[in-house]
């Protein structure tokens, strides 16, 4: 089934669901409590069994109007098909909890600390969101565009060793 | 008072004698992140061969080891490692900072990159370059042991010489002078 028809067909289903195409890639964007239910269907029904990445956008900033602060990307795959599938939401602040897809792939659960890690987006029924690149005690989320590139002094925070003392 | 000595027996200093020894069994432990490990590879390999200056003994435990090289780029995450590994070596103990990134930051000006290790650890001698040539490295071996036989002493007395205590030139006052904002970061842009 073409992807375009797929979608079309689960609006009926899911009428937050909409879509674009741009290149030939198939993007379709959806509410975010519809969100588990829609990836659900798209992995049961459809044949997406392959999480491919979980990413996340951060809008402030961005010249064209939003509808939010945050786009979730999920990429999918048909490894029988190899069809491809971008299924999109929109987080705002404050609440910005998603649901976890780590029921359906085992795979969303280290892409989605990642993403807790660097956008600070929270996933609710996640077994473990620690940070997974920086550090445990790291404080900030540094992919977020009003996090200054050179950091809020983090890579100065070190204690200082001297000839004597080594 | 005339001894009679053989001719085989030569007469030095106690410090000279551990100098020369030193300088020509540096143990290298490499603690390469980046693509300066590569270059510290090839200095290790057959065609430069580290082994005619006596450093080829190569080895991955700090406490086999007196000279550590820093090969490459430290992020905040790994720089508490190169600490507690600079504590664990042995003295007497020198540090080469090889590359631009392990001695400034290099291009990566960033919140998650240490701007230089010498902020952190002594460092004894440094390498420019991106990444520098083999011979670049050697040269500073070279000049490594010149400083050994130069400065060293038994008991390690030079590391306790108060101009080894301070930081590196570059991060001191008056190093600084004339030099507004070349340390200090610049205040996060404000964007509209």
């Amino acid at each position: 089934m073409e992807l375009q028809g797929l979608i079309e067909s689960l609006q009926r289903d899911f009428p937050s669901l909409s879509w674009s195409e741009f290149r030939g890639q198939v993007r379709a964007w959806v509410s975010r409590d519809r969100l588990f239910p829609l990836l659900k269907t798209l992995k049961e029904q459809h044949g997406f069994d392959m999480l491919a990445d979980i990413t996340c956008v951060d809008y402030l900033y961005y010249q064209e109007k939003k509808p939010a602060r945050f786009g979730l990307v999920y990429v999918l795959t048909n490894t029988q098909t190899n069809q491809r599938l971008v299924v999109r939401t929109f987080l705002d602040e404050p609440d910005l909890v998603a649901p976890s897809a780590t029921p359906l792939w085992e795979a969303a659960n280290w892409l989605e600390r990642e993403v807790w890690d660097m956008f600070g987006i929270r996933f609710a029924g996640h077994p473990d969101l620690r940070r997974i690149l920086l550090p445990e005690d790291f404080a900030s989320h540094p992919l977020r565009k009003d996090y200054p590139l050179q950091g809020l002094g983090e890579r100065n925070n070190f204690p200082i060793i001297r000839r004597a003392e080594s | 008072m005339a001894l009679e000595m053989p001719d085989n027996v030569l007469i030095t200093k106690l410090d000279a004698i551990a100098n020369w020894c030193r300088k020509y069994s540096l143990w290298p432990m490499p603690f390469a992140t980046a693509c300066c490990g590569i270059e510290l590879m090839a200095t290790g390999a057959s065609r430069n061969d580290i082994a005619r200056f006596g450093a080829e003994v190569f080895r991955f435990s700090p406490r086999q080891a007196d000279l550590m090289i820093v090969a490459g780029r430290v992020p905040i995450k790994m720089m508490p490692v190169l600490q507690r590994i600079w504590l664990q070596m042995h003295e007497p103990k020198w540090c080469i900072s090889m590359g631009a990134c392990a001695s400034t930051g290099g291009v990566f000006d960033t919140y998650a990159v240490v701007q230089g290790i010498d902020r952190f650890i002594p460092v004894d001698i440094y390498v420019p370059g991106c990444p520098p040539r083999p011979e670049q490295l050697i040269q500073a071996i070279v000049d490594l042991q010149e400083k050994i036989q130069r400065e060293g002493t038994v008991m390690g007395r030079e590391f306790e010489a108060p101009e080894r205590q301070k930081p590196p030139l570059a991060l001191r006052p008056e190093g600084r002078a004339g030099l507004p904002g070349l340390i200090a970061a610049p205040p996060p842009e404000q964007q509209p």
